[in-house]
């Protein structure tokens, strides 16, 4: 049987790894060649590894700690940060990722998804979107790189579906290292319209969160801040998912 | 020497850089000569199978591995697409005749059609009757996959398989030929095993 996934994600500044809190307040913590070696050593399921402020600052995640990162961990990688073009994309795998993370790209320009999938194939393609409430509790896309972004969460996710995208990073902004738990609604919403997998992310807070994100729908859930900051590793949540009969890879 | 089947599509480092980590001296090279010279042969690969076929038959590459396996019986490992390449024909990206070492096809896989996501995608069991190449591997150990198409033999051949919604074939073997549908080089601890199994002759 399928084993349901969890992921640390690691986010970097461009040379550090960070956590943020709503995309906002930073805390830096350190080398992420360090880091991504302590969850190599864990045996974790997959990792992912993101430059937050690439595409704002019109560049790509830095390949060499990519490289140095995909030296040591014998795990998959996924690879996102101001990757706009199939060269970007072939320079990641060269240096590593066995999936990379599309964002930004998906809405400057609609039409790369499709070409990205027909090069790299579905499996390589991981679409990852962050999602907000407005005023009015309704759900809208959120461009980090303070973009005006057009698209409604329904046009997205029609986009992800005809580009046969492989997978769904499902972030949601509100909650990012909030730890107040995923938000279910939104991991039920999504996972139902899409047939490929679903990684939920943002505001795990405890095993059991994990727990629920999967019970909603999910089919991986990524974790960072209670990784970074308290004492539950990957094993705890993976313990406490196979204790409510989710199968995992202990 | 080993030679790791370069067709500038995917993480092909990937298993470079595993076998670095184990000590197994390899070139990368997609050049027909040194499939020529080749003592054992990595096929990695991942992409579309009509992609790769198309490459492969741009270089020449199809015959010189024809030659080199069917003729001089040098051993292959095939990983993920690379095994699927093994088959008479695939189906993605529009039906294309693939090498034809075993006699079987890579179709959509079936678990589509009974309400499961594809891409498979993680770490699943592999049930591999405790063949010769996963000695000191528990069965049912987890490897990691990643893909849409599966490997259905048309032949009597070794097979492992894994459960998806279905049973499917994850692991093939005939003669010198050996294909794993998982990735080696991601599954960690026991796909470092398999590797370097495989480069030790236990096969």
């Amino acid at each position: 049987m399928l084993r349901n996934r969890v992921i640390p994600i690691v986010l970097l500044d461009g040379y550090s790894v960070v956590k943020t809190i709503q995309f906002d307040i930073r805390r830096n913590l350190g080398n992420p060649i360090v880091v991504s070696r302590i969850y190599e050593s864990r045996n974790v399921d997959e990792l992912i590894l993101l430059d937050i402020d690439a595409s704002r600052e019109n560049r790509s995640i830095d390949l060499h700690t990519v490289e140095a990162v995909s030296c040591e961990c014998f795990m998959p990688l996924t690879i996102g940060g101001g990757l706009k073009t199939c060269q970007d994309i072939e320079n990641a795998l060269k240096a590593g990722a066995d999936k990379v993370s599309l964002n930004s790209i998906i809405f400057e320009n609609p039409y790369f998804l499709k070409e990205a999938v027909s090069v790299f194939g579905s499996q390589c393609i991981v679409a990852s979107i962050d999602i907000k409430k407005d005023n009015s509790g309704e759900y809208v896309l959120f461009s980090n790189s303070g973009k005006d972004i057009k698209f409604s969460l329904e046009e997205c996710l029609s986009l992800l579906i005809d580009s046969k995208v492989g997978e769904v990073l499902l972030n949601n902004v509100d909650l990012d290292g909030m730890m107040t738990g995923y938000d279910l609604d939104l991991i039920k919403y999504v996972s139902s319209r899409v047939n490929t997998p679903v990684i939920a992310a943002g505001g795990a807070s405890k095993p059991e969160d994990c727990v629920k994100a999967v019970k909603a729908g999910a089919s991986a859930v990524a974790v960072a801040s209670i990784f970074h900051f308290t004492s539950i590793t990957p094993r705890i949540c993976k313990e406490a998912m196979a204790n409510a009969g989710i199968p995992t890879r202990i | 020497m080993i030679t790791v089947i370069d067709l500038k599509i995917g993480n092909i480092n990937s298993v470079s850089r595993a076998l670095k980590y184990i000590g197994i001296e390899h070139i990368l090279s997609s050049n027909p000569v040194d499939i020529d010279k080749a003592e054992k042969l990595i096929f990695p690969g991942v992409g579309s199978f009509a992609e790769a076929m198309k490459r492969m038959r741009n270089q020449g590459l199809d015959s010189a591995l024809k030659q080199a396996v069917l003729s001089r019986k040098v051993p292959i490992l095939g990983i993920c697409l690379g095994m699927q390449l093994f088959a008479s024909i695939g189906e993605e990206g529009g039906k294309t005749e693939g090498l034809d070492f075993i006699k079987a096809r890579v179709a959509y896989h079936r678990a589509s059609g009974l309400g499961f996501r594809l891409p498979h995608i993680g770490w699943n069991e592999v049930e591999h009757n405790d063949l010769e190449i996963f000695d000191s591997v528990p069965e049912k150990s987890c490897f990691y996959f990643v893909h849409s198409y599966e490997f259905i033999p048309e032949e009597q051949i070794e097979t492992g398989h894994t459960n998806y919604g279905v049973d499917f074939v994850s692991f093939v073997k005939k003669n010198n030929i050996i294909g794993t549908q998982f990735h080696l080089e991601k599954s960690q601890g026991v796909g470092l095993k398999v590797l370097s199994n495989f480069c030790e002759d236990k096969f």
